[in-house]
């Protein structure tokens, strides 16, 4: 095995400084390490999305990236995005329009459609369909997902991403 | 709300939002891989990269060495762990089904890849998987049976030589004469309908963990079954009930996936009870693809009978089961489980089924989302299409002419079976309201002029779910050795506020919404004061979990019972508090009032608080408490039903398929909550267009899983789907007092016949007349240029297995989008 490296980083706002093994995942980082379990692992193979967050304001699949490649970085997580009484509109959205059921993708989901929001406030079905098809969802035919994101983007300015 | 509001009643019926969300969109679902436990060991498996072969040795020498290792164990040595093996169910009166031993850790031979052979447990996942690759398995490997029917031929290689025969099964069942009707028809057609391998894919992989504590163990699982695993699981590891724990928590979809006991749940176990830590695994996602058991793999060889007026007189089909290398829990039954339905929605007198299955060195096959209907609806609409072509009558006509008309409800089937209720003209009269078949028509010939090959297809469908009443299904009926009612127990606590348990096991449907509205109704409370639990072995009565459609008409109506049970004890109560009698107490917006004196009333807080601590004595024949339990059996099946239209563009220069609309009248009764079924029928539509367009499960001539991970098999994403346009109607159910049908699968068992016809439709300039699932664009483009073998009306060449991934592999238009 070979010698840890230091890590340190900021997710969801707090610094976290950690001693990481080199070949660690940053979903791996994230779950195991910090306990932010709301980022999910699915596939492997960086195809269903589930592990989506952001680094530096950007989606990101953290099974693509070792953790030690987000030093220094800030990393938001779906925990970080909303919390109950403070939902971010996009969780709100999830909720009112039926846009999950078994919510395995869903933190995935809402990160991806968070980073599409940002960089497209008003977009149409298609530009959320596309937007959104690095992510699998297999219960929710992606319908109300869909209406989900627009619920969210007529939500409007509101819809900002926690720094 | 307080307590002691009066909520309005009448939640039944109301769209909800769903209780279960907020953890979910915040990240704070608990899945099986949340969970750690102190001291938990990580267990990795050994798998066969072999499809057949004899183990002649295994070297764990190197892997027991290995950093942060704690054990590695072989099947010899964990033999003695294990009191029996891994039980399958079906023992149908007067057949014999070939069933070999199945034990989870795998001595002498291998039979298919990913069959597991050892077990490596270690401090942390990592090493685990490391240490895993240092085991030395020698693999003597023996020739490989794949394609089902080449297995059924003398001189095929065997699965399993003990039985001289890979035939495992064959079971028959008819009504009417269909002989006679086939040498009195005046128009027969016959096709051979392939419905291919699948996998069911949640994106929550499979995962266990089991803990031990004194002299009792917990296993938390990702299963569907809580109650059936723990029951197994005791009789296989010799572990009484009582100190044997499971608990479901939240789980990532199943579709059948998770209705199973899997050797991995076992493994933990026992390792767990050997190393007296908690022992935990998650598969991987290439675990699940080949080692979480798949779906479907049928041939079917389908007789229609009809006049020429178009007419039905009879149906045939012959089945070819491909089982895989074990028998699973219900791996043999689950062909058959459509059998209720083969006739579809049509007045057939003769049905004649025959079922053969079949082991091949490939995993075993058990029930995925649909479960045996999908495969009956698919060759009986698609049939229905054909026939129509040969009467050069147009398909709906043909439908609505031998439709079994509403007023004949309930209706006895040559099979014997008995729809419960339905209006089948009904679905199709509002789904071509909602979509205007003469303007497609018209739209569909000029864009043909311009190039564009639109088509569309139909599926007017009936299902068979509600599982199901112990009669028909266990040791008396068709001979499962299990049983399927259902328990529920509603708890009014003190304060007034209420907990309800369900024996069914929710994974994403939403039940515990809709769960809470039915006993909030009926207690006279708000659905916010129900708490619903379930998934755990230890918190009520056994229960048979979620599956086949069942948890709202079998599980739902146990909860309305036992509620209505605590409604009429509460009344009781109430009566004796206010002195009036007991049938005088009526229950109307959340106050039990006496009739006529609507002055005196009572909230349910007030009655559960003198039930529980009483202000003066009550009656000696009322108990103390408010808590009521129900096992309810239904009496039959329900039969949902519904018309679907699938629109498609077919680009002719590459075979590429895309699904532009699609329109669907399902009638599963009325609604408890009209958003989560629309939710329902959403996915299970894209579950089909994902069997008929993208998904298929490819083993090569060797038994090489081709499709290990979602690189090649492809699930439909957002971008390759049309927004759906779905509507109701409600024809109760006579069955249960809710009038309720299911519709967890309805999409499902309706959809993949639409998308072929359309496909169909839309390609038939071209003289394409059959083609066979998965309609990947190498697959339609050789149908239409002639040159595959797809392009032959029977399709009988059309190489189903082992054929690599040219042509069968998935093909979805996603494939490059899933970066």
């Amino acid at each position: 095995m070979s010698t840890p490296v230091h890590l340190a980083l900021t997710v969801n706002g707090e610094k976290h400084e950690s001693e990481v093994e080199p070949r660690q995942l940053l979903v791996h980082y994230l779950r195991d390490t910090l306990g932010l379990t709301g980022t999910h692992v699915g596939c492997d193979t960086s195809n269903c999305g589930a592990c989506t967050c952001h680094v530096n304001g950007e989606s990101v699949k953290s099974c693509t990236l070792l953790a030690v490649q987000a030093e220094g970085a800030e990393v938001l997580t779906i925990e970080g995005l909303g919390q109950e009484g403070n939902l971010h509109p996009l969780q709100s959205g999830f909720w009112e329009k039926h846009g999950l059921q078994c919510g395995y993708c869903t933190p995935g989901m809402i990160m991806a459609a968070a980073d599409l929001l940002e960089r497209n406030p008003d977009p149409s079905e298609e530009e959320i369909r596309h937007g959104l098809e690095g992510n699998l969802c297999r219960c929710t035919g992606y319908e109300n997902i869909v209406r989900a994101v627009q619920h969210a983007a007529k939500a409007g300015s509101s819809a900002e991403v926690p720094a | 709300m307080s307590v002691t509001e009066a909520p309005a009643g009448g939640y039944v019926g109301q769209a909800m939002k769903r209780r279960e969300d907020p953890r979910m969109i915040t990240g704070r679902g608990n899945y099986i891989d949340d969970m750690i436990l102190p001291g938990m060991l990580y267990m990795a498996v050994v798998r066969s990269p072999e499809a057949h072969a004899t183990i002649t040795s295994i070297d764990t020498s190197e892997a027991k060495a290995a950093p942060g290792v704690v054990a590695v164990f072989t099947g010899e040595e964990l033999a003695g762990d294990f009191a029996g093996p891994i039980p399958m169910v079906w023992d149908p009166p007067g057949v014999d089904i070939h069933t070999p031993e199945h034990w989870p850790l795998k001595r002498g031979e291998v039979k298919h890849v990913g069959d597991p052979i050892a077990v490596v447990i270690a401090n942390t996942t990592g090493q685990a998987v490391d240490a895993a690759d240092m085991v030395i398995a020698e693999l003597d490997p023996k020739p490989a049976v794949v394609d089902p029917e080449k297995a059924l031929e003398e001189g095929s290689p065997l699965v399993w030589e003990q039985f001289g025969t890979n035939k495992t099964h064959e079971w028959a069942v008819a009504g009417g004469d269909f002989d006679e009707a086939l040498s009195a028809a005046e128009v027969t057609i016959e096709q051979r309908v392939v419905n291919h391998r699948i996998s069911g894919a949640p994106i929550e992989p499979r995962g266990s963990i089991a803990e031990p504590r004194a002299e009792s163990l917990t296993l938390y699982s990702a299963t569907q079954i809580p109650h059936i695993a723990r029951f197994v699981l005791s009789g296989m590891l010799e572990i009484p009930e009582d100190r044997l724990r499971v608990v479901a928590p939240d789980v990532g979809g199943g579709f059948g996936a998770k209705l199973q006991v899997y050797a991995e749940e076992a493994l933990v176990l026992v390792l767990a009870k050997r190393l007296n830590r908690p022992v935990k695994w998650v598969e991987t996602r290439s675990e699940h693809m080949s080692t979480s058991h798949h779906g479907r793999d049928q041939i079917a060889y389908v007789t229609l009978t009809a006049k020429r007026d178009g007419t039905l007189t009879g149906v045939r089909a012959k089945v070819i089961a491909d089982l895989g290398a074990y028998q699973q829990i219900l791996t043999p039954f689950i062909p058959e489980l459509g059998f209720p339905v083969a006739g579809g929605c049509y007045k057939i007198p003769a049905i004649d089924l025959n079922f053969v299955g079949v082991f091949t060195n490939k995993m075993a096959t058990d029930a995925i989302r649909g479960a045996g209907r999908p495969e009956m609806t698919y060759w009986i609409e698609l049939m229905m299409d054909k026939l129509a072509r040969e009467l050069d009558m147009d398909p709906l006509e043909l439908r609505r002419k031998n439709f079994i008309p509403k007023e004949e409800f309930p209706y006895e089937t040559p099979l014997g079976i008995v729809y419960d209720s339905g209006d089948y003209q009904g679905t199709l009269d509002k789904l071509l309201v909602n979509f205007d078949l003469d303007a497609f028509r018209s739209e569909q010939a000029q864009l043909r002029e311009k190039g564009i090959h639109r088509g569309v297809g139909f599926s007017t469908w009936v299902e068979v779910c509600g599982l199901a009443p112990s009669r028909a299904v266990g040791p008396q009926g068709v001979g499962l050795q299990a049983a399927f009612w259902e328990s529920a127990m509603v708890r009014v606590h003190p304060s007034g506020s209420a907990t309800v348990y369900s024996g069914a096991s929710p994974h994403g449907q939403g039940l515990d919404t809709s769960f809470a509205q039915i006993a909030a109704d009926r207690l006279g409370i708000a659905p916010e004061q129900v708490h619903v639990i379930h998934g755990d072995t230890d918190t009520g009565p056994f229960g048979w979990g979620t599956y086949g459609s069942r948890s709202l008409s079998v599980g739902g109506e146990a909860i309305a019972r036992a509620a209505e049970k605590v409604q009429e004890k509460a009344k009781k109560v109430c009566a004796a508090l206010l002195e009036a009698a007991p049938e005088d107490i009526e229950l109307a917006d959340g106050k039990f009032s006496v009739r006529g004196s609507p002055d005196k009333s009572m909230t349910m807080a007030e009655i559960s608080g003198a039930a529980h601590i009483p202000p003066n004595e009550l009656p000696a024949d009322i108990e103390p408490g408010l808590e009521e339990t129900s096992f309810y059996d239904p009496e039959n099946f329900v039969f949902p039903f519904g018309a679907h239209a699938c629109i498609v563009d077919v680009d002719i220069e590459t075979g590429k398929v895309k699904v532009v609309d699609y329109y669907a009248v399902d009638d599963c009764g009325p609604a408890i909550n009209p958003m989560l079924i629309e939710g329902q029928v959403h996915g299970g539509i894209t579950h089909a267009i994902g069997q008929a367009l993208y998904e298929q499960v490819v083993y090569d001539d060797e038994g090489q899983l081709v499709t290990g991970t979602f690189v090649d098999y492809a699930l439909p994403t957002a971008a390759e789907l049309p927004s759906f346009n779905t509507d109701r109607t409600e024809t109760p159910s006579p069955v249960n007092s809710l009038g309720v049908k299911g519709v967890g699968e309805a999409g499902t068992i309706a959809a993949t016949p639409a998308v072929t016809a359309a496909v169909l439709d839309a390609i038939k300039p071209t003289g394409v007349e059959w083609l066979d699932m998965p309609l990947t664009p190498m697959r339609v483009w050789q149908a239409i240029k002639g040159d595959g073998p797809a392009a032959t009306e029977q399709g009988k060449d059309l190489p189903e297995h082992g054929q690599g991934s040219a042509g069968s592999g998935p093909a979805s238009p996603g494939e490059g989008g899933t970066s």
